[in-house]
C-alpha cells in the first residue's frame, strides 16, 4: 500500500499534508481504489468553513457517490479545480491530486500517521 | 447497429400529402426557420425494422426474468394497457369543459379511494410525475404543517443509513437537513441512535417499510410513536409497498404521509415504457395542505398549490386502477403475497452458496453479500452480474444498499412461477462452479448479448448525449 510518511491521515481515508500557512488535503490511495473510476467531483467554494469530520465535497464512481470528510477544521484557501474535467487525475496519483488547500486549520493533532493509518486499513482491506 | 440519422436518404417519404385547394397562409418572417429542421427521411418499413432492432437488443420483462431489486419489475398486464387506451380517455384535453370529462373525474375518484384504502391514508393528490417528486411534495406537506403551526425550528429529516438516495436527496431539495440513523444487526433501525437524535428540530423521519434490504421492522410501532411523541411527522417511501399490499396498511404502522410508486406496485411501466406517477396520500392533518388534483377543484386556501401541469400523469393513473379493479380484495394481497413467497423460495435455494446479508426470512426482496467470494477468488458482484446475462435473465440489482458490500439485491415479484425460479437458481448455481474453477471466465462475460461490457467510466466521463451532424 502506497502510503507517504511525510503525510498525516484520517480514519475517513483522507491524507494531510503542511505546506507553509496551509493545509493541503486529498483522498488516500486506498479510497481511491475502493471506490474505482471516479467520473465526476463536486468542490467547495473559496472561503467556505469546514469542520473536522464534516464533508466538503463529494465523489462520484460509476458504482456510487461518496462524501468526503475534512480532516480539520478551517477555511478553504485554494481548490483543484483541475479536477473538475479530470477526477481522473485522483485515480492516477492520489497523493499528487490534491482537492483543497485549508487556511486557519486546527485539529491536526488528531490525525494518524502513516503506520497508525496502515493499522486501520489493513483492518478494513 | 446504425441510427435513424444513418439511415436517412434525402427526399425518402412514406405519405404523400394531397395538393391543397386552399390558400397558402403566410407567417410573418420572424417566426420562419431559417432552414428545415434535420430530422431523418425514412419509409415507414425501415422506422420499423429501426426499432424492432433495437428492441432485440434491450432486455425487458417480456424478454424473461427481471429481477431487478428495489424496483419491482412485475409484468404489466396488457388489459392495462386497453384501458388507457380507450378513446374517452385519450382524445381528452385538460382544458375542455368540466362537465364533459366525467370519466375520467371518476378514474381519479376511484383510484383515490381505493388507494387510500390500501394505504390507510384519508386523501390523496395525483400530481407528482414519479417516486422521488413524491417525495418532494410529502415533504413540503411535513414542513407547511409545521410552519401552520407556527413552528419554525423544525429543520431535520431523520433517515436511515439504508434508505433509498432519493430520501436524503428530496429532504435537501425542501430545505431540510438530513440526520442519518445507523441499522441495528438485522438491518432494522437502530432504537437507541433514533432516541438519541430526536428533539424538537426535527421535522419528521422517512421510512420504507420493508426497508431496503427486504426486512420488515418489527419496531414499527415503537418508531412511529418516538417521531410523533418528539413532535415529528412520519413519511412512508411506498417503494417497497409490494411486500405488503393488502395485508398491512402504512397508515396503521403510524405514517402520516406516503408516496406510491405506481410504475411500480400498481403494474405500469417503468421508465422508457411510459411516464412514471407518484401520488401522495396523507392523513387528515395535512389534507388542506395537498394540490387541488381531481378534475374541477379549486385550489384550497391553504394549498401547496400545483406541483405539475394539470392532473398529473393521468394515463398512468388508468393503468393502475385497472390493475386494482382485476384483482380486486382478494387478488392484491395474493399478489403481494406470492411475491414474498418468490423471494423466500429463491433466497432459501441460495444461501447455502450464496451468503446472505441478514439470516432471517425476507419480504419480497434479499440481498446477499459477495464481500467473501470476491476476497477469495476475485469475482465480485459485478461479474456474477454480467455471468448471469449469458443464462438469458436480467442481473438484479448490483451495490446496492451501500449498507451492504458487494451486494446483490433480488426481486423475483409475483410474475415468475416456479419453473422460472428454479432455472434462476440453477443459473446461480452454475456460476458459483465457475467462481471455484475458473473465475477468469467470469471477468470477461458476458459473451451472448449484442455488447459484452460497455465502457461505464468512458461513458462518464466523456457522455455523447446528441448525435454530431457534423460527421456528414
Amino acid at each position: 500500500m502506497n502510503l507517504p510518511s511525510n503525510l498525516k491521515y484520517s480514519a475517513s481515508h483522507e491524507w494531510v499534508k503542511v505546506e507553509g500557512d496551509l493545509v493541503v488535503v486529498g483522498i488516500t490511495d486506498f479510497a481511491q481504489k475502493e471506490l474505482g473510476d471516479l467520473v465526476f467531483i463536486n468542490l467547495p467554494n473559496l472561503d467556505d468553513e469546514v469542520s473536522a469530520g464534516e464533508p466538503f465535497a463529494d465523489v462520484e464512481s460509476v458504482k456510487a457517490v461518496s462524501d468526503i470528510i475534512s480532516p480539520v477544521s478551517g477555511v478553504v484557501a485554494e481548490v483543484n479545480e483541475e479536477l473538475l474535467d479530470k477526477p481522473e487525475l485522483i485515480n492516477d496519483n492520489a497523493y499528487e491530486a490534491w482537492i483543497i488547500k485549508v487556511k486557519n486549520a486546527a485539529g491536526m493533532e488528531n490525525l494518524l500517521s502513516a503506520e497508525q493509518y496502515n493499522d486501520l486499513i489493513s483492518k478494513e482491506g | 447497429m446504425k441510427l435513424l440519422f444513418e439511415r436517412s436518404v434525402k427526399g425518402r417519404r412514406t405519405y404523400l400529402m394531397p395538393k391543397s385547394t386552399f390558400p397558402k397562409a403566410e407567417l410573418p418572417d420572424h417566426l420562419k426557420r431559417k432552414e428545415a429542421p434535420r430530422l431523418p427521411e425514412m419509409s415507414e418499413v425501415a422506422v420499423a425494422r429501426h426499432y424492432k432492432e433495437l428492441s432485440k437488443q434491450a432486455f425487458g420483462v417480456t424478454s424473461g426474468f427481471y429481477p431487478l431489486g428495489s424496483c419491482t419489475m412485475k409484468y404489466n398486464p396488457r388489459v392495462n394497457e386497453a384501458a388507457a387506451g380507450l378513446p374517452g380517455f385519450t382524445g381528452v384535453h385538460p382544458l375542455q369543459p368540466k362537465d364533459t370529462v366525467k370519466g375520467c373525474q371518476e378514474v381519479i375518484i376511484q383510484a383515490e379511494k381505493l388507494l387510500c384504502e390500501i394505504t390507510g391514508m384519508d386523501n390523496m393528490s395525483f400530481q407528482p410525475a414519479a417516486g422521488a417528486h413524491g417525495e418532494f411534495l410529502g415533504l413540503l406537506l411535513i414542513k407547511k404543517y409545521h410552519e401552520e403551526r407556527g413552528d419554525f425550528k423544525r429543520k431535520r429529516i431523520i433517515v436511515p443509513d439504508s434508505a433509498h438516495g432519493t430520501n436524503p436527496a428530496s429532504a435537501a431539495m425542501v430545505g431540510f437537513t438530513v440526520t442519518h440513523v445507523p441499522s441495528d444487526s438485522e438491518g432494522q433501525v437502530d432504537l437507541e441512535a433514533l432516541k438519541a437524535v430526536l428533539d424538537d428540530t426535527v421535522a419528521g423521519l422517512m421510512l420504507t417499510n420493508p426497508n431496503t434490504v427486504g426486512i420488515f421492522d418489527r419496531n414499527i410501532l415503537e418508531i412511529t410513536r418516538l417521531v410523533h411523541d418528539a413532535g415529528g411527522l412520519n413519511y412512508y417511501d411506498g417503494a417497497n409497498l409490494n411486500a405488503i399490499m393488502g395485508w398491512v396498511r402504512p397508515g396503521d404502522m403510524g405514517f402520516d404521509v406516503v408516496h406510491l410508486n405506481l410504475h411500480k406496485t400498481f403494474s405500469t411501466p417503468h421508465g422508457g415504457g411510459g411516464p412514471g406517477s407518484g401520488p401522495v396520500g396523507c392523513k387528515k392533518i395535512l389534507s388542506p395542505y395537498l394540490p387541488a388534483s381531481k378534475l374541477g377543484d379549486e385550489e384550497k386556501e391553504k394549498s401547496l398549490g400545483q406541483v405539475r401541469s394539470f392532473y398529473g400523469n393521468f394515463l398512468v393513473v388508468v393503468r393502475a386502477l385497472t390493475y386494482i379493479l382485476t384483482l380486486g380484495k382478494e387478488g392484491l394481497p395474493q399478489a403481494s403475497g406470492m411475491a414474498v413467497l418468490n423471494a423466500n423460495y429463491l433466497m432459501q435455494k441460495l444461501k447455502d452458496v450464496y451468503p446472505m446479508a441478514y439470516d432471517r426470512l425476507c419480504m419480497h426482496e434479499f440481498v446477499m453479500t459477495l464481500e467473501d467470494i470476491k476476497k477469495k477468488t476475485g469475482v465480485s458482484a459485478l461479474d456474477v452480474a454480467k455471468g448471469l446475462l449469458d443464462y438469458g435473465m436480467h442481473p438484479p440489482t448490483m451495490y446496492f444498499p451501500l449498507i451492504v458490500h458487494e451486494a446483490l439485491m433480488v426481486e423475483p415479484t409475483e410474475t415468475e412461477n416456479r419453473e422460472t425460479l428454479d432455472e434462476a437458481a440453477e443459473a446461480f448455481m452454475a456460476i458459483y462452479q465457475k467462481i471455484q474453477e475458473d473465475p477468469e471466465s467470469l471477468h470477461l462475460s458476458p459473451a451472448t448479448t449484442p455488447i459484452s461490457r460497455p465502457d461505464e467510466v468512458n461513458a462518464a466521463r466523456n457522455p455523447v448525449v446528441r448525435y454530431s451532424f457534423d460527421k456528414q
